[in-house]
């Protein structure tokens, strides 16, 4: 009689309650009280079928006990123990996606000096300051990069602006918006635009043209004046809390069409998720707040060191559960990261790589190169091609057959792999030196915060499901640049 | 399934994927007692599950005698096809000429019959 264990999945409680997510099919499915028992004992040890069945048939009977191995096998929550572990399979699409984002990098410079920065800071790839690329993207730079985006994208496409800080070269970003409008009304398309700034800028003419182009805002914020002055200072040290806030509420009291969000860096000095989400809802009035920890190699004074993450685990799953108690009454909440981790494990999305660099989505640096992201802007060996001569198909297909995950054999066996596919290739770069590599410093951190998503939604499918359908189809919200 | 409840978007179509729809007639079933299969051409005399078909109306690659105007020159699979499908998926033997032997050269012409099949010519046996 064959043994059977443990399959791809994780198993998870939530509310009192057991549930699956498998891998790779990135399914989350509630079990019952006899698919709980029988996952219990083969959590134990591999087990026969038989012998699952009289040791459960006394309490549910052999019937449903039978019936139920059945089904968790079919299911490949449960497998035989002789079965070849399944290889992840790898297929690197033969014809080019679509394009749907590009970021562009209107400028290299910045007013702000904040010191963990990964364009200025100790860990940048480029020589930003007299480097080859040049300071300010040119208008035609600009154009032929819509038209590129334009040629390669599908019927909608999504243009970010970025910089150093995007305000600076305002010129250039409202050239292309009204040469990529009108564009795209010639071809049929649609476009849309989001920018990501310091908020050192935002005059009220630049706020008029924001909300009148229906732009998605994305201000880099750390926090209350003591946090935001402790790392994103101008050159001369001066903190820039003051200069910001009133034009960030001017920005908020005057675009309301689009949710405009708060993105914070985590720094082991700044650590304070709760105090920090507080103020920029509460005093600030953002809608949304997203947190990152800062992306630097070790050792670097505001990096996390091992127990770091755990410190950002246990405060982001102490805002979480603001989130959770808020969704369960059908109430929404401005924690972002949880709120874009549910939307992917309600779709189901199980990832070939991490993200969307180098596929759908490109950073075209001030040069006008074409490259994986606007992390990599600029960056002569992670550039896909260039503006004006397209892009490298070879050069493109090589990078995601060498970045697919079946490549990352440390996430072969993780459950976490739908959804993390390994994680940033910009952090991967920076920590361990290689693109290609696997974030194996975050895995715990990553697997703990998929968890805690997990456990939300398992919680909220069961008490609130209409909560969930805000999710529902496939929802192709351009993502931010961050 | 009855006893996992799926929840979210990929488990549904996961159970669709498991369990479909039992009132919906399986493809190619001739009545309802046929078991559903994916090719039926001679499931009646075939038994239940995995096994080896015999006979060239199980085995599927359409295009290589004739192409859709019944010529030859738009042929959907290569030539060299027509040297190995009879043999390889059925039983036909008459057009392996590395068997049958009505090419002498073929050892010498056509070592990796893939890469070298053009070198066969034509043969008078």
């Amino acid at each position: 009689m064959m043994h059977l264990n443990p399959g791809d999945c994780h198993v998870f409680e939530a509310g009192g309650r057991r549930f699956l997510y498998l891998a790779p099919s990135a399914a989350v499915m509630a079990a019952d009280e006899v698919s709980g028992a029988v996952l219990d004992l083969l959590r134990e040890q591999p087990r026969a079928a038989d012998d699952i069945v009289s040791l459960l048939g006394p309490r549910f009977g052999p019937a449903d006990v039978a019936e139920t191995v059945d089904e968790l096998v079919r299911a490949r929550a449960v497998t035989r123990v002789d079965e070849p572990a399944r290889r992840v399979p790898k297929i690197v699409p033969l014809t080019p996606m679509p394009l749907s984002t590009m970021v562009m990098n209107v400028t290299n410079q910045c007013n702000l000096s904040c010191s963990y920065c990964y364009e200025y800071g100790e860990d940048k790839i480029v020589q930003t300051e007299n480097g080859r690329q040049p300071k300010w993207m040119s208008e035609e730079t600009a154009r032929a990069s819509v038209d590129l985006l334009l040629r390669e994208s599908g019927t909608s496409a999504h243009i970010t602006f970025f910089g150093g800080e995007t305000l600076l070269n305002f010129k250039v970003l409202q050239t292309a918006v009204a040469y990529a409008k009108t564009r795209a009304a010639e071809l049929g398309k649609t476009v849309d635009f989001s920018l990501t700034t310091n908020a050192t800028l935002l005059k009220p003419e630049v706020i008029e043209f924001l909300a009148g182009h229906d732009f998605g805002v994305t201000i880099s914020i750390d926090g209350p004046a003591d946090v935001q002055n402790r790392f994103r200072v101008f050159h001369n040290g001066a903190g820039s809390y003051a200069l910001i806030e009133p034009k960030i509420k001017a920005l908020l009291a005057r675009h309301r069409s689009r949710p405009i969000g708060a993105r914070v860096t985590l720094t082991r000095e700044t650590l304070q998720v709760r105090r920090i989400y507080d103020h920029l809802t509460h005093e600030m009035g953002f809608c949304e707040v997203g947190f990152a920890p800062v992306t630097s190699a070790p050792g670097r004074p505001h990096a996390f060191g091992e127990d770091g993450f755990d410190e950002v685990l246990a405060q982001f799953r102490d805002l979480a559960r603001d989130y959770r108690d808020a969704a369960l009454e059908g109430r929404q909440h401005g924690f972002s990261n949880v709120r874009e981790t549910l939307g992917e494990i309600h779709r189901g999305a199980s990832k070939a790589w991490p993200c969307g660099a180098g596929f759908g989505l490109l950073g075209v640096s001030t040069a006008g190169d074409v490259n994986l992201c606007h992390r990599f802007a600029g960056s002569d060996d992670h550039r896909l091609g260039t503006v004006r001569d397209g892009i490298d198909r070879e050069r493109q297909r090589a990078f995601l057959d060498a970045h697919h995950v079946a490549n990352k054999t440390d996430c072969a066996t993780c459950w976490a792999r739908p959804l993390c596919a390994g994680g940033c290739y910009h952090e991967a770069h920076t920590r361990h030196g290689s693109t290609t590599r696997p974030n194996l410093h975050y895995c715990d951190w990553i697997r703990g915060w998929t968890e805690t998503c997990l456990q939300i939604y398992g919680e909220i499918s069961e008490v609130n499901p209409a909560f969930l359908r805000q999710f529902d189809g496939a929802s192709h919200e351009a993502p931010q640049a961050t | 399934m009855k006893h996992l409840k799926p929840l979210n978007e990929k488990a549904h179509r996961l159970e669709r994927a498991l369990e479909p729809d039992p009132g919906a007639q399986p493809p190619g079933a001739a009545s309802p007692d046929v078991p559903e299969r994916d090719v039926v051409g001679l499931a009646l005399q075939q038994p239940q599950g995995p096994h080896i078909p015999l006979g060239c109306s199980t085995i599927f690659s359409p295009g290589w005698e004739v192409d859709r105007t019944g010529g030859t020159a738009g042929l959907c699979q290569p030539v060299e096809r027509d040297l190995f499908d009879c043999h390889l998926g059925c039983f036909w033997p008459a057009q392996v000429p590395d068997q049958l032997n009505h090419a002498p050269d073929w050892v010498k012409k056509c070592a990796a019959a893939q890469k070298d099949w053009r070198n066969i010519d034509v043969i008078f046996p």
